[in-house]
């Protein structure tokens, strides 16, 4: 076999260039490694965040603050990486049928689920826990200053508690919560909110997403606040986002591009 | 062979298992047939790179990068939930004494004067905070790169009815001749 | 309001996308003016961008900003080495635009809306790239492109689309992490991300320079940019990936994605390990040469070796590829072969999207996909065969077209630095383009081609566009505006070579390589 041949070529050349780099690495583990305390002659991000985000933004999670404030810029475009997969899924799948054709097969497929008894003890646990994973989902994005967690990993509970939904039931009873208009448009707008923030700060007289410029909006004491909240706010639009695109990942790829019957 | 291991694998146990995860995602990428496994190959691929970051970040004994409620050291945030075992066990394996005051503060906008400076920070107790942030960069890239990946395999299996590189490829050399 | 500038370049696209997403679906007529609206809004900012640096020197910015020490928040930089990039990026966009009315979701109209979305934020992406002084930025802006390219790439019907697809998200992907990885290396070894802090740590530091984990870092960023930038042995995925992407995608890709790749080469060279660093510590410049050279060779003869006219320009591309990553490396003493490697990143965009506008139009409206289907082009469409002529003289390096001009630094640098097979490699295959243009001129002028040549077998499968009713067909302005206007700038930038190349210039001469040995 030609690529297994290849394949080990590649793999030995690339994983021997890898190792070799190794051996010159600070040991695992260091405290005082080029990464984690810097070089000697300039000043270390790493500790310039541990010792001063805080102070900074008043946030107790300092990857939530790096993320959303620091980095900020990064954080945006990597939820517009999540908007552009789910436009590009949209635009390779999405097969768009006869829209009464579609409707008429949506009506069949709801009569044969109300119809089957087997899924009422899925359907019904799925409609206790629906819920309790959504408040969840909630907490995470709002806890996420304090804790583990923000607009990602809320925004991916969010759309797992959609995604649960179509799997008990169908496709279209998720749907019918989420419609692939208001899925496409929470995406844009979740993206939106997150620049909104950024352009209010420059509309104030500061750069993009200097959040401390947003201090007379929301009426804080300091420059401070005004980032920890605003930070809550484009967690709050990164969840949007990620909410919408998962779901819609999800529908698309389930039901081939056409959005009715799932798997 | 036993020192081998003791100087150039045991202090850098992470790096050398990334090195070897990763190859494997890439050798799946390159030698398997099947586009699916390709995929497989491809995440495994990008999951090692998410170790390696990791990895950088990690110091000996030091805890997640969050701090207690006003910026206190991190066990605080911990003990702040059993107030009573604070009095018996005030420190934890590498933690600081925990500040009383910053503990049984509300967690309040009036409490944001200066409270950070009189709990100093010992940054070797922190994890590196930096590294998590790019790999939930890193993470976000590849979920979508997957999901764009499987929409496209999706697509050749309803163009050619398979998913094996080599069927396709004749089914592409079979069509072109034709035309 | 100026200081603003960069933030403004990639939010005017990102807008512009947002609205399509929010209102797009109502109306497609709504997509292009919105496209159109926020891309001249990038157009006129890049402007402004390129006239403050060339003013008053480069433009920082820092967003959020998070300014001292550097390296906390994100940086922004214009220079005069990616102001002149910008605006190019930008013309490109503005032209595939215009050309991309009703092209686009001719066969599913439902998705047009989707393609403008993927296009604005493909314009996103470079721009950011462009601007990006971050390295890791720099990583999530190159996804932010590719991922907008796979899904403009797979969105063209064909059949052998999907596949060629699907391996462009593997090649490219693995070309993002091997990015990822060498910057992950840079930070174990230097404890930054911000391009211009790493630069100061490696000068100031030499140990470290000099460990082998720097020099491992070097060559996966490379390496990932090559794969992106299809140089020599990685270029695999490219042919079929723009041939058979729909004419819009491959007029807007094709003459932009590979040279982002090779401004990211050279920025990465000068701006983070520089050029002492690389062309004196590593002295591997000699081995690059010699890729490229292949490169050259290979990507000409198989140009040569095509029938169909796009996948033929495709392997032009990697030809022009090897041209500027040799220019680049070529390490004379004056940097004359980086001068015409960042001039011919210029001169290449307008060239390629000269040509491949030309294509596009000839499947378009002629259904010729084939070069023997170019028989009696001349008469048919006199106006559009000729801005095709002024792309093919640019690529062969005809005197009054940039391609001369850029050639004639590149081959300036290749004499002063002794790399007599890289001015070789040139000269060849500027012959082969020259055998490869004037064989296409004789067939669409004269026809040598027997009667049959008009029935077109196409697998129906393989055509991207079905032909249209006459009240579907875009506007006959639509192709020719955008290709027009790309031969007049082909011209106008041969003319005006020197004021563009004294602007590179200005940058170059302060990297202390150059200006030590002025």
């Amino acid at each position: 076999m030609l690529s297994k041949v290849f394949a080990t070529i590649a793999v030995a050349i690339t994983g021997s260039i890898l190792l070799y780099g190794v051996s010159d690495f600070p040991a695992f583990g260091d405290p005082h490694s080029p990464a984690n305390a810097g070089v000697p002659g300039s000043e270390s991000v790493s500790l310039y965040f541990i010792e001063e985000s805080y102070k900074d933004t008043k946030v107790p999670n300092i990857v939530t603050s790096v993320l959303a404030d620091y980095r900020g810029y990064d954080t945006m475009f990597e939820t517009v990486v999540i908007f552009a997969a789910g436009m590009a899924i949209f635009a390779i799948l999405r097969v768009v049928g006869n829209k009464e054709e579609t409707a008429a097969k949506a009506a069949e497929e709801d009569s044969f689920t109300n119809g089957d008894h087997n899924r009422i003890i899925v359907g019904t646990t799925v409609r206790i826990v629906v819920p309790v994973i959504q408040l969840f989902a909630l907490y995470v994005v709002a806890h996420g200053h304090h804790s583990p967690g923000g607009g990602f990993q809320g925004g991916v509970i969010l759309g797992a508690s959609f995604i649960i939904i179509a799997l008990a039931e169908n496709l279209n009873a998720a749907l019918r919560r989420l419609s692939e208009l208001n899925y496409v448009r929470l995406a844009a707008i979740g993206i939106f909110i997150y620049a909104a923030f950024g352009i209010m700060a420059q509309v104030l007289g500061s750069n993009f997403l200097d959040y401390g410029a947003l201090q007379p909006i929301f009426m804080t004491d300091g420059p401070e606040m005004a980032r920890s909240h605003s930070m809550l706010g484009v967690e709050i639009g990164v969840a949007f986002t990620v909410t919408a695109i998962m779901f819609a990942i999800y529908a698309n790829l389930a039901s081939r591009g056409q959005l009715v019957k799932g798997l | 062979m036993a020192e081998f291991i003791h100087d150039h694998i045991q202090p850098y146990f992470n790096y050398w298992v990334y090195v070897i995860i990763m190859m494997i995602g890439l050798w799946a990428l390159i030698a398997k047939n099947n586009l699916i496994k390709k995929l497989i190959g491809l995440s495994i691929f990008q999951t090692a790179i998410i170790l390696f970051y990791v990895s950088m970040g990690v110091k000996d004994g030091a805890t997640i990068p969050i701090l207690g409620h006003h910026g206190s050291s991190p066990p605080a945030s911990e003990h702040r939930l059993f107030e009573d075992l604070d009095e018996e066990e005030p420190k934890k394996a590498h933690g600081k004494p925990v500040d009383h005051h910053a503990a049984d503060d509300e967690h309040g906008e009036d409490h944001t004067h200066g409270h950070a400076g009189h709990h100093k920070t010992n940054p070797d107790l922190i994890a590196n905070p930096l590294p998590h942030v790019l790999m939930l960069t890193a993470i976000v890239v590849g979920v979508a790169t997957l999901g764009v990946a499987l929409a496209i395999s999706q697509m050749i299996f309803k163009e050619f009815g398979s998913l094996e590189e080599d069927e396709i490829l004749e089914e592409i050399k079979a069509s072109a001749s034709d035309g | 309001m100026v200081d603003q500038i960069p933030a403004v370049l990639v939010l005017a696209p990102l807008f512009g996308a947002l609205l399509i997403g929010l209102i797009g679906h109502r109306d497609h007529r709504v997509c292009f003016p919105i496209a159109l609206a926020s891309l001249s809004v990038t157009f006129f900012g890049a402007i402004a961008a390129a006239q403050h640096v060339f003013t008053n020197g480069p433009m920082d910015y820092f967003v959020g900003g998070w300014e001292k020490p550097l390296g906390i928040g994100i940086h922004l930089r214009i220079d005069a080495l990616n102001a002149l990039l910008l605006i190019a990026i930008a013309t490109v966009a503005v032209l595939v635009t215009f050309f991309s009315i009703r092209r686009v979701g001719e066969k599913n109209t439902e998705k047009t809306h989707y393609f403008y979305i993927l296009f604005l934020l493909l314009c996103l992406g470079l721009f950011g790239i462009t601007i990006a002084a971050d390295a890791f930025n720099l990583f999530v802006l190159i996804e932010v492109s590719s991922l907008t390219s796979y899904g403009l790439i797979a969105m063209g019907s064909s059949r052998s689309g999907t596949y060629a697809a699907f391996n462009y998200v593997l090649m490219g992907t693995v070309g993002a992490s091997f990015y990822l990885l060498g910057v992950g290396y840079l930070y174990l070894t230097t404890g930054s991300l911000n391009m211009q802090d790493i630069h100061t740590i490696l000068g100031s530091n030499p140990e470290i320079a000099q460990s082998k984990a720097v020099t491992i870092a070097f060559i996966f960023i490379l390496v990932g940019i090559w794969i992106k930038m299809a140089f020599f042995p990685l270029y695999g995925w490219l042919p079929n990936a723009y041939s058979y992407s729909p004419s819009s995608t491959a007029c807007f890709l094709a003459p932009l994605m590979t040279k982002i790749s090779v401004y990211v080469m050279i920025r990465v060279m000068i701006s983070v390990f520089g050029l002492e660093w690389i062309f004196v510590s590593l002295g591997w410049s000699h081995l690059v040469v010699w890729l490229a050279v292949i490169a050259i060779l290979a990507g000409s003869v198989l140009a040569l070796a095509q029938r169909e006219i796009k996948k033929m320009l495709c392997y032009l591309i990697v030809a022009e590829v090897g041209y500027m990553v040799g220019g680049a490396w070529l390490a004379d003493e004056g940097l004359w072969g980086m001068t015409g490697a960042l001039y011919h990143i210029l001169a290449d965009a307008a060239m390629t999207l000269c040509l491949f506008l030309a294509a596009g139009i000839f499947v378009k409206r002629f259904r010729a996909r084939e070069i023997s289907d170019l028989e009696g082009m001349f008469r048919k469409a006199p106006w559009v065969m000729a801005a095709f002529v002024i792309g093919a003289l640019a690529m062969i390096g005809v005197p009054p077209t940039c391609g001369f001009f850029s050639k004639f630094y590149l081959i300036r640098g290749g004499l002063d630095a002794g790399h007599w097979e890289y001015v070789g490699a040139l000269l060849i295959s500027s012959l082969i383009n020259a055998v490869l243009f004037f064989r296409i001129f004789e067939i669409a002028f004269f026809g040598n081609k027997p009667a049959e040549g008009h029935d077109h077998s196409h697998d129906p499968h393989e055509t991207e566009e079905l032909p249209v009713a006459s009240n579907e067909a875009p506007p006959v302005w639509s192709g020719n505006l955008p290709l027009f206007a790309t031969a007049v700038i082909i011209i106008l930038l041969g003319i005006y070579n020197g004021p563009v190349v004294a602007l590179i210039r200005t940058f170059l001469e302060e990297l202390p390589i150059v200006a030590s040995s002025l």
